[in-house]
């Protein structure tokens, strides 16, 4: 599913913000990406979705080879990959219902599709009752699952997710995590980027912890032991 | 052809939909295009009636051909085929010695001084219309090859002034439609720069979520074409009706000159330059403008 293997990247202003990256996400599976501010998560996750390219080492995401990867064939990419992002990224002017049409109907969906999926999600994330809302009319929290039900529209193998609780209060957050593990227990492989320790410390997931540029440690519920050392 | 026909409204539907939710944009962009277009067009018709105007000043510069006076009257007049074969004249009026006599008494008051004039004084001659003044002395000089043309009288300061106007009147259009479309190509790349950077987001998401670059430029193009028709179409009206003013103040302040007539050959190309430079601009704006979104 995700595979990195010796990765570096070094941004063109000279910072060095991945240091030799190795791991490995497999299908199914769910796990947290935590490090302090500035330790390279972001650039992880921009790695894996094809907007940046890493100056050393092999990523590869959905057995794609992102060296490789030719850019007309980077749009079919993207659409096996859901994101989610702190800001929401809702379109304003779009009501709830419409913005997670907008993900079908720019892949190029049909109608009848698109009637069939969008209550789906919608109901999946507990906002069928708000469809016909704008996004300024919606709390933080269900702004957030607006683009969580985006993120799934397409059906999508791999969910990753950076920073998703980080404009939400501690219940909105849980909630958010919540609903991200139950769709990974539906079968989609979700990766969480946080550096919010009391939220990772509430799962026993696996969690990869990262510092300046490198994986500090990998394994299930070691954050805390990380942290404490 | 289901999905392909789902798209194409999809198209219609985000680009129309868009010019309604980015309303200032749109009416900025839609601004402009006008504008640009009643300015150039100002341009062009002040152009086509110097053109016009210096066309009639041309068919009044003539050449005078004198005829030998040994030739008789008929003899004369038969000359007219020779002079109408040389390149360049487009007709020649045979004026008889006494034609000549009659409007050289007509021109001073006390005719009586001229009684004693004969008509046999005078030479029989052509006036001669050529079609391009530039050309003139080339003319003359064909005209004194006719062995029954004794001398040839052509107004060549008038011809050269005329030369050097359209020169003039040329290059200054063709600098100030230059200048015009470098300052609005300015304007209009930073308005839509300006449209497209509020809609950066919607691009960022159409990105993330794997639409293809043609899907996101569709919506823009049919927005871009729509916004210049309307431009178009906006600036022909008020071209026409700033023409008609025009051309009714010209006649009232200055009766010895009017403007041209609003004819079919002027107005169609008219229609379709501005029709044609309003698609390219919206079009070719909106699409230059994206690229910057497009290459993540
Ligand atoms: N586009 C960029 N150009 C230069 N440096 C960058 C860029 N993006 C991030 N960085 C730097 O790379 C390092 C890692 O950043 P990032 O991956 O965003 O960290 P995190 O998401 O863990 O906070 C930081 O030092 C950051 O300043
Ligand atoms: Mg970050």
């Amino acid at each position: 599913m995700i595979r990195m293997n010796e990765v570096f990247k070094e941004y063109a202003n000279g910072t060095k913000a991945l240091k030799g990256v190795t791991f490995e996400l497999n299908a199914g599976e769910f796990a947290f990406l935590v490090g302090p501010s500035g330790s390279g998560k972001s650039t992880i996750i921009k790695l894996l979705v094809g907007e940046i390219a890493p100056s050393d080492g092999e990523v590869v995401v959905n057995g794609q080879d992102m060296d490789n990867i030719k850019m007309r064939k980077m749009p079919y990419l993207r659409r096996t990959i859901g994101c989610i992002f702190q800001d929401f990224r809702l379109i304003e002017y779009k009501s709830v219902y419409e913005n997670v049409a907008f993900a079908m109907r720019v892949i190029g969906a049909s109608n009848k599709d698109i009637r069939q999926r969008v209550p789906y999600v919608l109901e999946l994330v507990g906002l069928e009752y708000k469809a016909k809302a704008r996004p300024d009319e919606l709390s933080g929290g269900e702004q957030q699952r607006v683009a969580v039900a985006r993120a799934l529209v397409n059906n999508p193998k791999l969910i990753i997710a950076d920073e998703p609780t980080g404009n939400l209060d501690p219940a909105r957050s849980l909630e958010i995590l919540l609903l991200l593990k139950k769709i990974n227990e539906l079968g989609t492989t979700v990766l969480v980027v946080t550096h919010e320790k009391p939220l990772v410390d509430q799962f026993s997931q696996r969690v990869i912890a990262i510092d300046g540029g490198r994986i500090v440690s990998d394994a299930l519920d070691r954050y805390y032991n990380y942290e404490s050392q | 052809m289901k999905v392909n026909r789902n798209r194409t409204f999809y198209y219609l539907k985000e680009g129309i939909s868009s010019i309604f939710a980015h309303s200032l944009m749109s009416f900025a962009s839609i601004c402009i295009i006008v504008a640009f277009l009643v300015i150039m067009g100002t341009f062009i018709l002040l152009a086509v009636n110097i053109n016009s105007l210096i066309g009639d000043l041309e068919s009044e510069n003539i050449v005078l051909a004198y005829v030998h006076e040994n030739l008789s009257e008929n003899d004369a007049r038969a000359l007219e085929p020779v002079i109408l074969a040389i390149p360049n004249v487009t007709s020649a009026v045979f004026i008889s010695r006494e034609e000549a006599l009659q409007s050289f008494i007509g021109r001073y008051d006390d005719t009586d001084r001229y009684d004693d004039v004969d008509a046999t004084w005078f030479r029989h001659r052509f006036a001669v219309y050529v079609s391009d003044v530039a050309q003139i002395a080339e003319t003359q000089n064909s005209l004194r090859y006719i062995r029954e043309i004794a001398t040839v009288n052509a107004n060549l300061a008038i011809a050269n002034g005329l030369v050097t106007f359209r020169t003039v009147v040329s290059w200054v259009s063709v600098i100030m439609v230059a200048v015009l479309l470098a300052i609005s190509l300015f304007i209009m790349q930073n308005t839509i720069k300006l449209a497209t950077f509020e809609r950066r987001e919607e691009i960022s998401i159409m990105k993330m979520v794997g639409a293809t670059n043609s899907f996101i430029r569709w919506p823009f193009i049919v927005e871009g074409f729509i916004l210049g028709l309307i431009g178009a179409l906006i600036a022909y009206g008020a071209t026409w009706s700033l023409y008609g003013l025009a051309s009714r103040s010209v006649i009232e302040f200055a009766g010895f000159f009017q403007l041209m007539p609003l004819s079919s050959n002027v107005s169609v190309p008219i229609f379709l330059l501005y029709t044609g430079i309003g698609f390219g601009v919206g079009v070719g704006g909106s699409g230059i403008a994206l690229n910057r979104y497009l290459k993540v």
